[in-house]
């Protein structure tokens, strides 16, 4: 049984954050009949707990539906879900290459933001059609119309028959259902040419192994086949072809040009099948692979440590198991004088390492101390040798470094006019260099800077949010490295230096951070019998001193009629309290204190 | 004839005329007849009582809440003699009442005294009406220094006082001068409690953060810093001690001999069975409480049954325990949790614990179990050994918590 390409429209949606993109997608496969209401939980392709919690998408999602039209003929809709945040612009990348269409929801309330922008300019880079609808016109806020101008003229894409939905309300979704079999083109392909198919995302599942999600771009897939991925040059028996349902896979017999769907080979490590390969036939292979791919590396670093340190060897599962879905994650073992032995892990950016933290916490059941997150520094020695920094602690001594660089991204950040100025001022002290500012139209501007990653890691984004009132939105990618005065800055505690709070940090800024992180530290340490003085450092040198007094009461005065149970309790509670503590040398650090530096701008 | 074994009685009164802002004890207001009921139930546990443990020698009684001098002066002469018919009481036994100004009358007082009641523990806090206010008390310092006048009239010459220090705007002098006030009456004992801002009282809704920054050691709003508090506790042990009274308890004072026996007995782990809504027994080694409900109490207690009480070990194995159907808990203690209780509750007292009563309780010495602990805390200076005690030090006793942390496993 073949299907017919014309019959199947492959697309995406795009969006900015908390413009609808989900919700649509939910009432698009509740209107098709996929899932009654009934068995339709909210939001059904965020799968994951964490992803509906937070209202994003971090992992790329697929279904297939089936739409009877007012024409009277049967469609097959594969929706590709995208990820929405920039940690993730090339899974973004690599989805939308999968797709031939994209549906762009802008809400009619707030029009086009700086991630309507990108995301559609990323949509055309893959010579998609963008379709657009408008969101949320049940808001008493609506201004659709304006809305419909301003995508015409910020874009330039066609919207004047745009759906006006509300995703919410389940209001004109039949338009938009309709129009996504006129508008969006069906894909081509040749079904009889040597396999050609693109990998969009990838699941480890205990039976079937690692599940493949790829576009058949050309040729045919059937069981048996012998399969290569083309930049590992894997190379596995075919055990089973299918198409997504609503949250579960349906076998079927092959998959064809056009086709969008899954693939299983018993291949048993993730590695080996990368986001943004091309399966080909090992017998009949196609001459060239798909063009885009390319290998993710981290942009952030940071230690991961498990809080009893007993669990190391069920943490170093829980990242491989993690890992297998997840190949931008990278992790080698080290090992801290403070924290014991752990993993120095890569992530893409602040949002990845912060989903993987809690996801080791909540799947793996982990405690976990993490060091503050730090980029990967070029460190330029006299003897020639370049190396690539990672951990703090391992910075060469200074008489052996001609030079540093750091990486530096270009940003874009999107905001209403009232904030232009907050938001150039927050950019300089973050020692950005301007680059643009240009008015998109009367109210709104989208500023260019130039910006150190390490300035924006650790709370760039909660800083931008509240001077601009949540108005502005941020955008960046990886320009490049150039040269910068770093220093490391060390904090002794009790007189002992803690290498798990050490950091690199630019010269200029070192004198403020050190402050800043002793003062933290100060509340963060609770008083021990003993005066504690904690103490910043450069190059030996304290920059920086708080003193945590000693303790001078700590009693349980009452009697609740012979009740010692209750008493036990509070004095239990007191030493349980300990055991989430790390000693060093005599005093004892919670763990929070070691992501502390992460918090030094709240105030 | 065998020895008979040495136990101690609690009776619990869960009602107060008014509940106080900072209390989180076991009392709410009741109308007569929820108190008339309460007693009628209160009788029956201790009928069920006084056929089980004939073979026991009480030698204190200690009726306390809520505010026992709330009840008619009837009810509490009912509850006393049917203590005396159910249980054989030491001829010098401690026999206790709280009792709380502004509930007292002679009358009252009186009755007391033929019931056998020979001491009394009168709520006072404080002695500036400002500060009384603040707790939410029922009572002023001149109704206070009445009701004490009445009870010395009344004969009797073993009175506590309580006195709370650390409330909202107290300075270490203000609470001196309450201190000072209530020596010239020369009370054979002074309990001096800190306050403490527990979760679920409406002065926790009032002074959490405040509490919070003060166990920090930063400065507050209303509550003392932590350093006033400190100072306060001092001062307090100074002023004492200089008038004459031992220092013998974290927070409890006395005239030498008028040590509240009653008290002791909770610290040195004698048996102690507790009567009444959510009372708190120890009886051979095994920790009950009754239900804290008190419409399940009043159930309960129509038909008393015995039986057996399951708990599930954190390993899931289950082990029982006889019980009876109005306890809400019951726990066998292993002997390593005897073993750490005779320590964190033996080293409240400024004596400590004596190392031969541990070796004849436990067979082993007190080294043998504790030693590491030991020898950390006298390296900190919380600890000293001296003449067979044990003990904590002057430092030991102001962070006691931390030193008798160190004894849980």
């Amino acid at each position: 049984m073949s299907i017919d390409q014309n019959k199947i429209r492959n697309f995406c949606i795009i969006a900015h954050i908390d413009h609808g993109k989900s919700t649509l997608a939910d009432r698009i496969i509740e209107h098709t009949g996929t899932l009654t209401s009934r068995e339709m939980q909210a939001q059904v392709l965020d799968n994951m707990e964490l992803e509906r919690e937070r209202g994003i998408t971090i992992k790329s999602q697929a279904v297939r539906i089936i739409y009877k039209a007012l024409n009277g003929e049967e469609y097959i809709f594969n929706l590709i879900d995208t990820p929405g945040h920039v940690d993730f612009n090339y899974e973004v990348s690599r989805s939308l290459a999968a797709c031939d269409g994209a549906i762009l929801v802008v809400d009619a309330a707030q029009g086009v933001e700086a991630q309507t922008l990108a995301n559609v300019y990323l949509a055309l880079d893959h010579d998609l059609d963008v379709m657009p609808v408008i969101n949320k016109i049940d808001l008493p806020s609506a201004q659709p119309e304006e809305v419909i101008q301003e995508i015409e003229d910020v874009i330039g894409i066609e919207a004047a028959d745009a759906p006006r939905i509300s995703a919410k309300t389940g209001l004109n979704i039949e338009e938009v259902l309709e129009q996504i079999v006129t508008k969006i083109p069906a894909p081509t392909g040749d079904a009889n040419a040597p396999l050609k198919a693109l990998i969009f995302d990838a699941l480890y599942d205990q039976y079937k192994g690692v599940i493949v999600f790829c576009r058949i771009k050309e040729g045919t897939v059937r069981v048996g086949d012998l399969i290569k991925m083309m930049a590992t040059g894997a190379t596995d028996e075919v055990t089973e072809v299918g198409y997504f349902g609503a949250g579960q896979f349906i076998p079927c017999e092959e998959l064809s040009a056009g086709m969008v769907g899954y693939v299983c080979a018993s291949i048993k490590n993730v590695r080996d099948t990368r986001v943004g390969d091309t399966v080909t036939n090992a017998k009949s292979p196609c001459k060239e692979a798909l063009p885009g791919y390319k290998k993710v590396n981290p942009m952030v670093y940071c230690g991961m440590y498990p809080a009893d340190s007993a669990k190391y060897a069920d943490l170093r599962d829980a990242l491989e198991k993690l890992q297998i879905n997840d190949a931008s994650l990278q992790f080698e073992p080290e090992t801290s004088l403070a924290l014991g032995f752990g993993f120095r892990c890569g992530f893409l950016g602040l949002l990845h390492l912060e989903i993987i933290q809690e996801r080791l916490e909540r799947e793996f059941d982990l405690d976990l101390v993490t060091t503050a997150p730090g980029v990967v520094y070029k460190v330029y020695k006299t003897n020639g040798e370049v190396v690539e920094l990672t951990n703090p602690s391992n910075l060469p001594d200074p008489s052996e470094i001609d030079y540093m660089e750091e990486p530096i991204v270009s940003a874009e950040i999107m905001v209403t006019k009232d904030y232009v100025g907050a938001i150039m001022t927050l950019c300089q002290e973050r020692r950005g260099v301007y680059l643009s500012l240009e008015y998109l139209e009367e109210t709104r501007a989208l500023i260019k800077y130039e910006l150190p990653l390490n300035e924006i890691i650790y709370d760039f984004f909660d800083a931008l949010k509240s001077r601009s009132r949540g108005y502005a939105s941020f955008d960046y990618e990886l320009k490049g490295y150039s040269q910068s005065e770093l220093v490391k800055l060390d904090i002794l505690i009790n007189k002992e230096q803690v290498d798990a709070l050490s950091f690199i940090v630019f010269k200029d800024s070192a004198y403020e951070r050190g402050r800043k992180m002793c003062e933290k530290l100060k509340e963060e340490i609770p008083r021990h019998l003993f005066e504690i003085p904690i103490q910043a450092a450069v190059g030996g040198k304290v920059i920086a001193r708080e003193t945590v007094k000693a303790m001078r009461k700590d009693v349980l005065a009452k009697c609740y009629g012979g009740d010692i149970t209750r008493k036990r309790k509070l004095l239990e509670k007191q030493k349980e309290g300990k055991k989430r503590m790390r000693q060093v040398g005599s005093v004892e650090i919670p763990q929070e204190a070691f992501m502390s530096v992460l918090k030094l701008d709240e105030d | 004839m065998n020895k008979k074994k040495e136990t101690e009685l609690y009776l619990h009164i869960p009602f107060c005329m008014k509940k106080c802002g900072y209390c989180d004890f076991l009392s709410f207001v009741a109308d007569e007849k929820m108190q008339e009921t309460y007693v009628g139930a209160l009788i029956r546990e201790l009928d069920f009582y006084g056929t089980k443990y004939k073979d026991r020698l009480f030698t204190t009684v200690y009726i306390g809440g809520g505010t026992p001098s709330w009840l008619s002066e009837e009810a509490i002469a009912r509850i006393m003699e049917k203590v005396r018919e159910c249980f054989l009481l030491s001829d010098d036994a401690e026999v206790t009442i709280e009792c709380n100004p502004g509930t007292v009358t002679e009358q009252k007082l009186l009755t007391y005294r033929k019931a056998g009641i020979n001491r009394l523990s009168i709520g006072l806090q404080s002695a500036h009406n400002k500060e009384l206010q603040i707790l939410g008390r029922i009572h002023t310092w001149e109704q206070f220094l009445k009701t004490y006048d009445l009870a010395r009239g009344s004969g009797y010459s073993n009175i506590n006082i309580d006195l709370m220090s650390s409330l909202p705007g107290q300075t270490p002098e203000l609470f001196a001068d309450s201190l000072k006030k209530v020596l010239r009456l020369r009370p054979e004992h002074i309990s001096a409690y800190s306050l403490i801002i527990e979760k679920g009282t409406p002065f926790y809704d009032r002074y959490r953060f405040d509490a919070v920054r003060q166990q920090a050691g930063l400065p507050t709003e209303s509550l003392p810093t932590e350093e006033e508090e400190y100072e306060t506790v001092k001062l307090t042990q100074q002023i004492l001690q200089e008038a004459g009274y031992r220092w013998y308890e974290v927070s409890n004072f006395a005239l030498p001999g008028r040590e509240c026996r009653h008290n002791i007995g909770y610290w040195k782990r004698t048996d102690y069975l507790g009567v009444g809504l959510g009372a708190a027994s120890l009886i051979d080694n095994i920790r009950y409480s009754n239900t804290a409900d008190i419409y399940d109490y009043l159930k309960q207690c129509g038909q008393i049954r015995e039986g057996l009480f399951e708990n599930t070990a954190e390993d899931g194995t289950v082990s029982e325990v006889p019980a009876v159907n109005f306890h809400a808990s019951a726990e066998a203690l292993s002997r390593n949790a005897q073993m750490e209780e005779f320590m964190f509750l033996g080293l409240r007292m400024v004596d400590g614990v004596l190392r031969s009563d541990f070796e004849e309780a436990f067979g082993i010495s007190v080294e043998a179990a504790y030693g590491e602990v030991i020898e950390h805390l006298k390296a900190e200076g919380l600890l000293k050994k001296m003449e067979g005690r044990i003990f904590l030090t002057e430092r030991g006793m102001d962070v006691s918590n931390f030193a008798l942390a160190q004894f849980l496993h």
